[in-house]
């Protein structure tokens, strides 16, 4: 019984660092092709990582990767496939920092300024979220197809399009909308961390989007593991059929997933839209839309998995920058690791899941053997 | 993919009269002629508009737009084919995207390395094909879900390339680390007799110069596209009845389509489902690498980080709208490719907002033809569009600039809305197959 509890969790934690060695070793036979010591350029990371200025620089990635990973996870657990977080979270942040800095909610006292501002990014990202849903529910489109051409329409179209209009005019080149006054913008968290660290140094400051992380990844939590519509959720996921016949409305539900997806997404971009820029403009960050799905997937849609991966690509991403200054191996070598852990989880994940059916028919097979054993021969009324 | 329904088309009756019936009389009719009949109908429409329109617009059927329109047409026709090719293996292939990156830069730094357009050509195929390894390796060998190994796959691709280019493209002369020395692609030439450049006398440009409504729209509309027509764009086209050939005249392609129908059936009758969907995945990525080199060499003349746009999605989508069918793929890339253009050739907004009119018009075509099949919700749907894209034509003096870069994508959503529903997938597409299970 202890043995088989011990190869549970072998099996649980296994298949993550399974992935994480495989990537460490195969980038490493790539840094030694590349004429890199690999032994250097990790200790190099390492080293660096083991900063405090780092660990903070660390928060601050991981924070929006982990919301973007919270909401791609939202639609995996019922086999949908939201690949528009990048557009969601883009639109989203547009039309908060529009919100934000015009008519009467600039002169709203901080925590109702903020408030604002977070509902609107959240609806925006809803609605552009739902779009898809819609799509997908009335006319039968694949939502990997539609939320695809959604980002390009959002960043391209919708954002092109308003941005000219909410363009800040007061004399910057910068085009982007007019920056938010300080009642819209969270404080850092630099204090809270600092009494049980030595002060921070290097003007870094700790994203307050930090604490709304955290509370999306519990009300995630509590969402999918407590709450009816997150059993139907798990429920349509595991078998659609099943769920439907248990009187889970499929369709319904694919609209909630999409809408609770992109009504996340839309707070991805809140650690800079409530930061010092305070605004959007054409040199927005991208790109953590398609991270978080990879975040997503390395945490097996686990509050707590997709933490890991966050901070795990947070860790990488600081770690291209040290490489850059030491010189110990290309900072590049960093975008590869990602990929390949991406893609060794998955497949490490399945070949796990494949180990514990096995182990799963053996142990029933020896359970249904035991039984014959103990039940006479004519004992039909086996108790079910 | 499990959402597009599989219903079985009604059996049409050749007696029927009206709409309904002359269009059961146009399904009818073989492929070849289908296409073209399509393909006449939509140049009517254009120079319908264009008269309309008047100037500036002229920029929808001149001979420069429909070059072009074959050109920005090619990397989604390959990325649909190869599509085709997994799909009827039955393994859906979202890292068709990736397969492309990597077939840019491959494509590129064969083109450079070797001095060769040809070499550019082959190693993009291959770059392509190792995405396409990857991904059989991932969902056939280890039965990992098809579409979060296709998203795994595009991730890993941009970094791949990205890396590469520092270490190779950095240290060669005009390259850095997001794009390649300049790559030019394989020679071009113009169909002799019918098409000619620079005064010399043809067929088809004496017919464009005449200045007939509609005849010379469809001339000059053939002449740009038998103009300096690369062989790379050719070959792309070659391979579109190659591949109907493939895989519905040969004992390879049943086997390969057994495993999309149904996998089960195929290894009882002694085929080796594993070994056949390797082949359709890995040719799949080939033709993604063929048609990244293809947008590296002779759409862009250079490897440039970010350049395929979407392009392998939009492949995806031509396969849907084609009906997992060569031709139907065919038709959905030019469909799809033509935004593209006008987006790059475009630059006054007259001809985009005058495609606002075609697609208005379009939609009234549906409109007509969802009213004749009493498919009442898509009638209101294909009505209140019209309505709008023909307020938003008549309200408008020219498109916002905004406008030609989202058409495509805005496309891509408008057909598949009006499409999605008829269509059939293979029937065990997209399902994780175990030998003996």
């Amino acid at each position: 019984m202890n043995q088989s509890i011990l190869r549970r969790v072998a099996l649980a934690v296994g298949a993550p660092f399974a992935a994480v060695v495989f990537a460490v070793a195969l980038s490493s036979v790539v840094l030694l092709i590349s004429g890199n010591n690999p032994y250097n350029a990790f200790s190099d990371m390492l080293e660096n990582a083991s900063r405090l200025e780092t660990f903070v620089d660390i928060l601050n990635n991981a924070t929006p990767l982990y919301i973007s990973g919270i909401a791609a996870a939202i639609g995996f657990r019922m086999n949908l496939f939201n690949i528009g977080v990048e557009g969601q979270y883009l639109i989203a942040a547009f039309f908060a920092a529009a919100v934000g800095s015009a008519g009467f909610v600039v002169d709203l006292p901080a925590p109702l300024h903020v408030a604002v501002i977070l509902l609107v990014a959240m609806s925006v990202g809803a609605a552009w979220a739902g779009v898809a849903g819609a799509l997908k529910v009335t006319r039968g489109i694949n939502e990997v197809i539609s939320t695809i051409m959604l980002n390009f329409i959002a960043v391209g179209g919708v954002i092109a399009w308003l941005l000219v209009e909410f363009q800040d005019d007061s004399g910057a080149s910068n085009s982007g909308t007019t920056p938010l006054a300080a009642s819209g913008r969270l404080p850092s968290l630099n204090r809270v961390l600092e009494t049980v660290t030595r002060e921070i140094g290097k003007g870094r400051e700790l994203t307050g989007v930090l604490i709304i992380a955290v509370v999306v990844g519990i009300g995630y939590h509590l969402f999918i593991n407590r709450t009816r519509l997150g059993f139907d959720f798990r429920a349509s996921g595991y078998n659609p059929m099943a769920a439907r016949a248990g009187g889970v409305p499929p369709k319904r539900m694919i609209m909630y997933a999409m809408l609770l997806s992109g009504a996340v997404a839309g707070l991805v971009g809140m650690f800079e839209v409530l930061s010092d820029k305070g605004q959007y403009s054409q040199s927005f960050v991208r790109g953590i839309g398609f991270n978080g799905i990879a975040v997503a997937l390395i945490g097996r849609n686990n509050s707590v998995g997709i933490a890991v991966g966050a901070l795990l690509f947070g860790f990488l991403s600081t770690s291209s920058g040290i490489l850059q200054i030491t010189g110990s191996a290309t900072p590049e070598i960093v975008e590869i690791m990602k990929g390949i852990i991406v893609l060794s989880a998955v497949v490490a994940y399945e070949v796990v899941r494949r180990i514990r059916l096995r182990d799963e028919a053996k142990s029933a097979a020896e359970a249904t053997e035991r039984r014959d054993d103990s039940v006479p021969v004519e004992g039909s009324e086996v108790p079910a | 993919m499990t959402d597009v329904i599989a219903t079985p088309r009604p059996a049409d009756t050749p007696e029927e009269g009206g709409v309904k019936g002359l269009f059961a009389k146009y399904v009818a009719l073989p492929g070849p002629i289908r296409w073209m009949t399509a393909a006449a109908l939509g140049v009517l429409l254009l120079s319908i508009v264009q008269e309309i329109s008047g100037e500036g617009s002229s920029v929808l059927t001149e001979p420069g737009t429909s070059g072009a329109m074959l050109r920005f047409a090619v990397p989604i026709l390959l990325a649909g084919l190869g599509g085709l090719f997994s799909e009827r293996a039955g393994v859906v292939n979202i890292g068709l995207e990736g397969m492309m990156i990597l077939g840019t830069w491959f494509g590129a730094w064969g083109t450079v390395n070797f001095d060769s357009p040809w070499a550019g050509l082959v190693c993009g195929a291959i770059g392509g094909a190792l995405g396409g390894l990857l991904h059989a390796v991932a969902t056939v060998s280890f039965g990992v879900d098809h579409i979060i190994s296709g998203v795994a796959i595009n991730i890993l691709a941009p970094g791949l390339t990205r890396f590469l280019s520092d270490q190779v493209f950095s240290d060669w002369e005009g390259g850095s680390i997001t794009q390649s020395p300049r790559a030019v692609g394989l020679p071009k030439f113009d169909v002799p007799l019918l098409a000619g450049q620079g005064g010399s006398t043809s067929l088809l440009g004496e017919l464009d110069d005449k200045d007939w409504f509609f005849v010379s729209d469809v001339a000059g509309f053939l002449e740009g596209a038998m103009q300096s027509l690369s062989l790379y764009t050719v070959i792309a086209f070659a391979l579109v009845p190659l591949s109907g050939f493939v895989l519905w005249r040969t004992r390879l392609g049943l086997r390969i389509r057994i495993c999309g129908e149904r996998p089960e059936a195929g290894e009882s009758l002694g085929v080796n489902i594993y070994l056949h969907k390797y082949i359709g995945v890995v040719t799949s990525g080939a033709f993604a690498g063929v048609a990244g080199g293809f947008v590296a060499m002779e759409l862009a003349g250079i490897y440039r980080e970010g350049q395929t746009l979407g392009r392998g999605y939009i492949g995806l989508a031509a396969l849907i709208f084609g009906n997992w069918r060569p031709g139907g793929v065919m038709l959905g890339s030019l469909l799809f490719g033509y935004p593209f253009v006008l987006a790059l050739r475009d630059s006054t907004g007259l001809g985009t907002r005058a495609l606002l009119l075609v697609i208005g018009i379009a939609l009234i075509a549906v409109l007509v033809f969802s009213v004749v099949n009493r498919k009442w919700t898509d009638s209101i749907i294909a009505g209140v569009l019209a309505l709008a894209m023909l307020i938003w034509w008549s309200q408008s003096s020219t498109a916002p600039n905004w406008l030609p870069n989202t058409m495509p994508y805005a496309t891509v959503l408008l057909v598949l809305v009006f499409m999605s529903q008829r269509l059939r997938m293979p029937a065990a597409d997209g399902q994780i197959y175990r030998k003996g299970g």
